[in-house]
Parts: structure tokens; sequence; C-alpha cells
């Protein structure tokens, strides 16, 4: 998908890895006064920070550009990634994530169309690629340059609607879609792999059409390695991304029971401190369970 | 008076014309206009040849086909979705709820077969709960048009207006009845369609029926008949949409005849009845409301002039039970000896 564009270089690397920290900062500050879905939020801001950093032709000057690249975020419960990466490119100002569940602004545990930068309401699990699908159709009737990526949720592909977007998606020959997995290997409570087994992932969506590559979700040059080599003619795309739940803080990393989490000011300060390198925070929250 | 009404003229009364050959023009003077399907092309069979990449086939996935509608919509495009009534309202219900309906898109829906016209197909087909979910999406047009005719007259209203749709398809041919009341009536002089405006068929005293869709023209025949046989007058009004109402329409028929009786397919649960009875407590208008529909449950499956007999829907059936109404309401007794069932009567 870069194209001819040279390989990621170390300055890039590292200009990469300072905006990940920073939105990870932003994430972890939203998980206090009403919290937010924090497992998910920073399983996939790697992702998100390549994505908007290397891959996708969009800026805040083109929001409603009809020739941009377009991302649907479809778990949507990952939005405070989101809000951060937007912010960390301009779209709105870091200001507003002080906003977060706030009835003054439009900040809430799912993403909506009112904040620059977000293409799309999303929240109810296995929807965007079907929204995206029509946006994808759009660009291929009208011969445009956009390309369509959609970011999932392993535990959305629970429903059945993505399979039988993934049908339509190859029916249609959708080259210009690219669906991103985020692979973290948990759903609300538990692994994935315990409740309905996923794997082969891979396997399962090349048998649906897609031209499929598993990653390093977390790796900024093996990102994009793996997006340098789509589109696939005639194909829609996927990268499994291999996640971890909670990466960047170890205190926290792969645990089923912090997936959304509430945490006291302390604790803000604590992770924070843990994520720029400082000790293990001691989280002691009690767990939530919203689902 | 309709709350949210674009009005947009329709072109002259023109001569019968199908649902098919109104869309196709109206798809090939506005490239917007692109028509999905779920796999139902009973009433678009022609167009994938006319229209090209602008049709388009998702199999039977309804689901995905209003989510992507969602998405060409965003893109500037107005998506026909057709499907079969009760498994695009049901199946696909949350995307149209939360891709459509939250986000407001000018998404139109054409659901086929509902009501009655799933014939003999059985519980599993019958769409009589779709106007209920239809009307509970915030900013949801619901247009029940009578006929064919009155299908093309409005149809150009539907594509032009910015909000989403939801089209019970009827392409049945307009009944005699319609045609010599329409031709009566308005002598060329009809008023243009407008969504959201009931049309009066008949401005009778004794009682007002309301209702819409493919019914109508029973609801017509019945009362002339009615009026044949018994003098009784009743007003006929085609709400032709649930959403918006011509709340006005209702409440001038309610004071005028003192009586309502409304007739749908459609479960009395979220339907026709309980839209008027809402209008009519709104605007303190108190009168009684007969709903002549399904009261908790399905139909009895059969062939469609079968069905309409056995569940009191043909008009014969219907002046019968439009004058036990009346009568019934001239000795006080409705409420009590009130037929709301539909079958088991006299």
């Amino acid at each position: 998908m870069t194209g001819d564009r040279a390989a990621i270089d170390a300055g890039e690397l590292a200009a990469l890895q300072v905006r990940a920290r920073r939105v990870r900062s932003h994430v972890i500050r939203m998980a206090t006064r009403g919290g937010c879905f924090l497992g998910a939020s920073l399983s996939c801001t790697d992702l998100l920070v390549y994505l908007y950093g290397r891959a996708l032709r969009v800026s805040p000057a083109r929001v409603a550009d009809p020739d941009r690249d377009y991302l649907f975020l479809s778990k949507g419960h990952d939005v405070p990634a989101l809000y951060g990466t937007l912010v960390e490119h301009g779209y709105f100002p870091a200001a507003r994530l002080g906003k977060h569940l706030s009835v003054e602004d439009h900040l809430y545990w799912h993403p909506n169309r009112a904040l620059p930068g977000i293409e799309f309401h999303s929240g109810s699990l296995g929807h965007l690629l079907s929204v995206a699908i029509g946006v994808a159709l759009d660009v291929k009737l009208r011969g445009g340059p956009s390309r369509v990526f959609v970011v999932v949720g392993d535990g959305e592909l629970n429903e059945g609607s993505m399979w039988e977007a993934m049908l339509v998606a190859s029916a249609r020959k959708l080259d210009n879609l690219v669906m991103v997995v985020d692979r973290n290997r948990f759903q609300a409570n538990m692994a994935t792999e315990d409740l309905l087994p996923l794997e082969p992932l891979a396997e399962k969506l090349r048998a649906f059409g897609l031209a499929a590559i598993e990653v390093d979700g977390h790796d900024f040059a093996a990102l994009d390695a793996a997006f340098a080599e789509l589109p696939r003619p005639g194909r829609p795309s996927a990268i499994i991304a291999r996640t971890v739940r909670n990466k960047g803080l170890p205190s926290l990393e792969g645990r089923a029971e912090r997936w959304f989490v509430d945490l006291s000011a302390h604790e803000v300060e604590q992770l924070v401190a843990e994520l720029e390198g400082g000790v293990r925070a001691e989280i002691s929250s009690p767990v939530k369970v919203v689902r | 008076m309709s709350q949210v009404s674009p009005t947009i003229p329709s072109p002259t009364v023109t001569p019968a014309t199908t649902y098919e050959v109104t869309l196709r023009a109206l798809a090939e003077a506005d490239p917007r206009i692109i028509v999905l399907t779920a796999e139902n092309r009973a009433a678009i069979r022609n167009l994938p040849a006319v229209l090209g990449g602008r049709f388009i086939d998702f199999g039977i996935c309804e689901q995905t086909m209003v989510g992507a509608a969602a998405g060409l919509a965003l893109r500037g495009r107005i998506p026909v979705v057709h499907a079969l009534a009760t498994f695009l309202t049901l199946r696909a219900f949350e995307f149209i709820r939360t891709d459509v309906g939250i986000a407001g898109l000018p998404v139109k829906l054409i659901g086929s077969v509902p009501g009655f016209l799933s014939d003999g197909n059985g519980p599993t087909h019958q769409a009589i709960e779709d106007l209920a979910l239809m009307r509970a999406i915030p900013g949801m047009q619901v247009f029940c048009p009578a006929d064919e005719r009155e299908l093309c007259e409005g149809l150009p209203a539907v594509l032009a207006s910015p909000s989403p749709c939801y089209v019970r398809l009827n392409t049945r041919a307009s009944s005699p009845a319609m045609l010599a009341n329409a031709g009566a009536r308005l002598a060329g002089a009809r008023e243009p369609f407008t969504l959201g405006q009931a049309e009066v068929l008949t401005d009778g005293a004794d009682l007002a029926v309301l209702g819409a869709g493919f019914l109508v023209p029973n609801i017509l025949e019945a009362c002339t008949a009615l009026r044949a046989a018994a003098g009784v007058e009743a007003r006929v009004v085609n709400l032709r949409t649930v959403a918006p109402l011509d709340e006005g329409a209702i409440v001038d028929a309610a004071r005028a005849c003192g009586l309502v009786v409304t007739v749908e397919d459609h479960l009395l649960v979220g339907g026709i009845y309980q839209a008027v009875c809402e209008v009519l407590v709104r605007h303190r208008v108190f009168v009684p409301v007969v709903p002549i529909g399904l009261d908790a449950r399905w139909f009895t499956p059969g062939r469609l002039p079968e069905v309409l007999d056995h569940e009191g829907f043909t008009p014969v059936r219907l002046a019968d039970r439009f004058h036990q109404a009346w009568t019934a309401s001239k000795v006080g007794a409705l409420g009590a000896g009130a037929d709301t069932k539909g079958t088991g009567h006299a």
C-alpha cells in the first residue's frame, strides 16, 4: 500500500513511537471519571498511529475530500485511541479530550461523526465492514483513488454479519478495501479461543476470499512491510495484527479482567509513569464488569 | 398537520405505469440513485441491463446490503434497497436503525409482499410489525401506497426527500372504485402528491375509516356498499404515510364523524390504530376508535382472496364490520361489542 515509498527509516520509526506513547498517555487519562475501554484502546493504538502516520492519505484539511482514504473504526469501544491519534494529527485540540464523557462535547465510549476526522459512528459490533463496503463500492463505481480501511476487533468476528460482509466484499472484488483485525486475543471477559475459537483465522479469511497477512501489530516496520504487500488485485485484504491487550502497561498487559477500567486520579498518574518507563503501577480500582 | 413533509410536486397524473418503469426513469435522470437488492428482483427484473453498475445484487445478505446502503449514502448516493418486507425490517432492523437511522441518511427501503400480500408464505414471511418498527425510528418516513398508481406518484417525492423512507411495496393495479373515485372527485384537478398528506376519498359524516396501503381500495368499496345498503356515509381517509402522519386529517375526520375505524394488515401494536389513537389523545379528541387489524396473532396463510375473506378484509366483510361498528356506536355499545379480532364474527 505504501507503493513506491521508501521503507520506513529510523527517524520516522522514532517519530511513530513517540506519537504512540503520547496517544497512550491520552488514552490512560481518559480512563478515569467514568472510565473507558482501556484494554482494547491500547491494543490498537499502534495500528491507528501507523495507519494515520504512514498509510492513510487523509489530513485535517481533507476530511471532506471525496478522494481521501477512509478509516472506519468498527469495534468502536477502542475510540480513545482514535481520539488521541486524531489530536496528535491536528484534527481537533487536545483540550477536548478533557471533555471525555461530558455532555458538553461529543467524546464518549463510542465514536460519532460530530468529531472532525471520524467517518461514522459505531459501537454495535459487526456493522462498519458493511458500511465500508458501500463506500468502497462507490469509489469503484466512480473510479476514485480512495482506499477504505476498517479496523475490527477479533471478538467482533463472532458476529455473523462480519462473515456475510466478507462474502460480499469478495464477490464484488473490492481490492480497495482493507480489514485490519486487532488480534489481541481477548473479547470482553475472556480469551477469544476459550469462547468461540477463531483460529486458524488467516485460513478462514483466505477461504472467504480475502488476501490475509499476519503481522506483529506493535512493530511499525513489520506493519509497513505488510501493508506494502497490498493490495492484491481483485481481492479485499485483511491484515491480522497480533496485538496485546493493554499494550504499553506491563502491569495490565494481557489481563482478562482489565478491559473496561475506571481509574482513580492517582492510578492514572501511576500508569502514565509506568508508560514512560517508571515502576509498575499497583492498580486496585474495583474491576468493572460491563458486559 | 404533517410534522415533516418535504413538498415535492409530482408530475401530473399519468396513465398507469409500473414501479419498475418509474424507478428506471428516475434513476436515468439522477445518477445519485443506485438500486440494491438482496436477491429480490421481482419488481425490478429489467433494471440490471439498464443501470449497469448502479444495480447491485448483494445476494441474501440484508444486513450487509443495508449497511452498504448507508456507506453509499455517505458518498452522496440515494440507495433504493429491495428485499422482502419481513427480512428487510426484521433481519436488518438494527442496521436500519443504527446505520441509516442514527445518521439520518436518505436510504429508501422497499419492502415487498408486506402484510397480507405474503399470502401463502406463512408467519415467517408476514411483515405485520414493520410499521411499528419503522415508525419507531426517529426521522424515518413510512409510505404505504394504496396501489401501483399511488406508488409511482409518490416515488419522486420519496427519492427527493433527504430522509430515510420505508415503503410497503404495492404493485397492484388500481381498483375500479379507486379509479372512479379519482375521476369523479378530481376531474383532472388532483392535488399534487405530498408526503405526509392524507387523501380524503369520500367525505361522509357517519363514521371515519382510516387506512393505508393495499386495503384502501377494499375500504372504499366497502363504504360504497355500506352507503347503498344502509345509507351510512363514511369518510374514507387514505393516510398514505404512517410517518409522518397527517394529524390534521385524522383530527378533522374524528371531529366530523364522532366515530373512527382503523383498518390495517398489521398487528394492532404500534400500527395505524395506535398511531391514530395517539394523535387523537394528543389533540384531546375523545371519540370511539374501533381497530380492525391483527390482534396479537399471525394471520392464517393461504391464497390472498381466501385470506382476505377468512380474516374479514374483503369489501363485503369490511362493510359488515363497519356497519357493526356504526350500529354499536349508535346504541352506545362500543367497547363491549366491537369486533377487534378480525375473525369469529357473523
